[in-house]
């Protein structure tokens, strides 16, 4: 397919405009403007940036400082440290507290490919899943990115959103519009469903493109918002279709899997299922591409799982 | 306004609601509270511009107490100033009360909820800053404890304050000198915490935290220099104004006895007899 932006260039631009509009909306970075793309925001709205120095405890704190003061802020930092490091600021500062701080988790996933674990995120879903008052926000295109950052901006909870760092395709919209706590439909069938989120939605609608050629038709769901989840869209995939893959660029434990796997069983609906995202392991090394290739996140991978699953009595 | 000899009568008098409380509720942490309790005195009944009037104002001064531990005396003070009625403190710690062993924003008064150490330095420099992207004369506030300066975020924050030059920013340390283990020399030494500070860009001054006059002299100076945040370093003793809680470690969080308790009321109906 052919690539548009990075989200995370649609994420900065995004920012850049709503900003021009509320000189109320600053920027907290943890010298981290470089690689959030937010450059040109600072040159741009030089009063509504403030940088904290890599200290990501101290970005989740002054943001919300910042926010008990009345300002708006997003604090954006790469997912790995932001989720981790300064966890306790995200439950206790801003959760705890009702802070509407959007912490922006940057180059999420295994998006550092070869910089290896210290850099990657496959942990950020369910720690933040198991903290109450936080939405969690994953967009697959750039279109969704776009939404999710202005429909963060007006929400007075707190927001966590995730961003990849490579260039993504416009996947198609089925039903126009992008609301948070909806699934977007990408693709529809009724086959089996490919539960997605984030930069693996694109690999689920490539999938689902192969399998047509099968006659194999796959309904493809972006689950942008992995909470509060749309637990309609998670239902109606499993009892109309022929089965669901969940598909995340996070650990199969407490992410978007188990979160809607949790969900079917407790509602007595028995689907075939199965969850894919990084095994309880050390992560394989290589590029963000490699990566996905050798856990199966990609087109041709998911595309021999959904058969594997369709085999399954 | 109230002088510093009523003052003085208001620490004898929050000491014995704050006994009085943590007998009650059957949990506190008495050392810490009476070693912060006549800081929280002179900045409420002297220093800060904030009322139940004008708590939602953007123009109140803040109070963050990131040793929220304390958080017995805290609420001794917000009732005494009319935030809430006492009676409401009978529900601490009970089933379903907003009142718990930390300070949280379900309390009228409170600013931001504490309780995790190392958290309120980094809120109060962000409010602060936000004071000066709006040109806001107000103040900010912060209570930390001498133990909870071992968490790095402390420092990440002190660094952020003196880069902004938040000198509408005050930090105060309540140096008792001792945590729950024992003195905070032996557990990690924190001295010398004034270089420290001065050597992060703070400006430091030293007095006794627990001298009503000395509180209100340091206090009445903020900020120490234009263009830096300020330092208080306020040497307190643990325990203060109970003898045998003074200076003792087990009263980190320990709850008196009925002996103890009528003994230590004794003593300080005897200081507020004095003062009276």
């Amino acid at each position: 397919m052919e690539l548009a932006q990075a989200n995370l260039e649609v994420f900065a631009a995004t920012l850049l405009e709503l900003a021009r509009q509320d000189p109320d909306l600053l920027v907290v970075t943890s010298d981290s403007r470089g690689s959030a793309k937010l450059a040109p925001f600072a040159k741009a709205v030089p009063g509504q940036i403030v940088e904290v120095g890599i200290a990501e405890q101290n970005l989740v704190g002054v943001a919300a400082g910042l926010a008990a003061a009345g300002k708006k802020v997003f604090a954006v930092s790469p997912a790995c440290f932001l989720t981790a490091r300064s966890l306790e600021q995200i439950k206790n500062d801003l959760c705890y507290s009702d802070r509407p701080v959007k912490a922006v988790g940057i180059s999420a996933g295994v998006s550092y490919g070869a910089l290896g674990t210290t850099h990657h995120s496959l942990h950020d879903y369910a720690v933040l899943r198991a903290i109450h008052n936080i939405t969690i926000v994953a967009p697959a295109d750039n279109f969704e990115t776009r939404e999710a950052v202005r429909a963060a901006a007006r929400l007075t909870t707190p927001v966590y959103l995730r961003f990849g760092k490579k260039r993504m395709p416009h996947l198609p919209q089925v039903e126009p519009g992008f609301q948070l706590g909806r699934a977007s439909l990408i693709r529809e069938g009724t086959d089996l469903s490919f539960l997605a989120c984030g930069e693996t939605v694109a690999p689920a609608y490539e999938a689902a493109e192969l399998l047509a050629k099968d006659g194999i038709q796959c309904r493809v769901l972006s689950l942008h918002t992995i909470k509060p989840l749309d637990v309609a869209a998670v239902r109606k995939a499993a009892t109309e279709t022929g089965g669901v893959i969940t598909v995340e660029e996070h650990s199969v434990n407490g992410g978007l899997g188990e979160a809607c796997a949790g969900f079917l069983l407790q509602e007595g609906i028995h689907a075939r299922f199965k969850i894919l995202g990084f095994p309880d392991d050390h992560t394989v090394t290589g590029s963000q591409e490699e990566i996905f290739r050798h856990y199966g996140i990609d087109g041709p991978g998911l595309a021999d799982l959904a058969r594997t699953l369709r085999a399954k009595r | 306004m109230l002088t510093e000899r009523d003052l003085e009568l208001k620490s004898v008098q929050y000491r014995k609601a704050l006994l009085r409380l943590i007998k009650a509720c059957g949990a506190g942490h008495t050392g810490g509270d009476l070693s912060c309790l006549d800081i929280l005195n002179v900045l409420y009944n002297r220093i800060l511009r904030v009322s139940p009037e004008t708590f939602k104002s953007p123009d109140r001064d803040f109070y963050i107490q990131s040793k929220g531990h304390c958080a017995e005396t805290l609420f001794v003070v917000l009732a005494d100033r009319g935030f809430f009625p006492e009676k409401d403190l009978e529900t601490l710690n009970r089933y379903g009360s907003h009142y718990i062993g930390h300070p949280t924003r379900d309390v009228y008064g409170v600013e931001q909820n504490t309780g995790a150490l190392g958290h309120g330095l980094a809120v109060a420099v962000g409010i602060a800053l936000a004071g000066k992207i709006d040109r806001k004369d107000y103040r900010v506030f912060t209570l930390l404890g001498d133990g909870e300066l071992a968490e790095g975020s402390n420092w990440e924050a002190a660094m952020t304050a003196a880069h902004y030059r938040l000198d509408n920013l005050i930090a105060i340390v309540d140096r008792n000198g001792l945590q729950i283990t024992g003195s905070t020399e032996d557990v990690c030494q924190l001295s010398p915490l004034e270089e420290k500070f001065e050597s992060f860009g703070f400006a430091v001054q030293r007095c006794n935290g627990n001298d009503i006059g000395e509180l209100v002299r340091t206090f009445e100076g903020v900020p120490f220099r234009p263009g830096k945040p300020s330092l208080v370093l306020a040497k307190t003793r643990k325990g203060k104004g109970v003898s045998f809680m003074e200076n003792v470690a087990k009263w980190h969080h320990g709850v008196p006895n009925d002996d103890e308790f009528n003994r230590a009321i004794a003593e300080l109906e005897a200081a507020e007899a004095a003062i009276a």
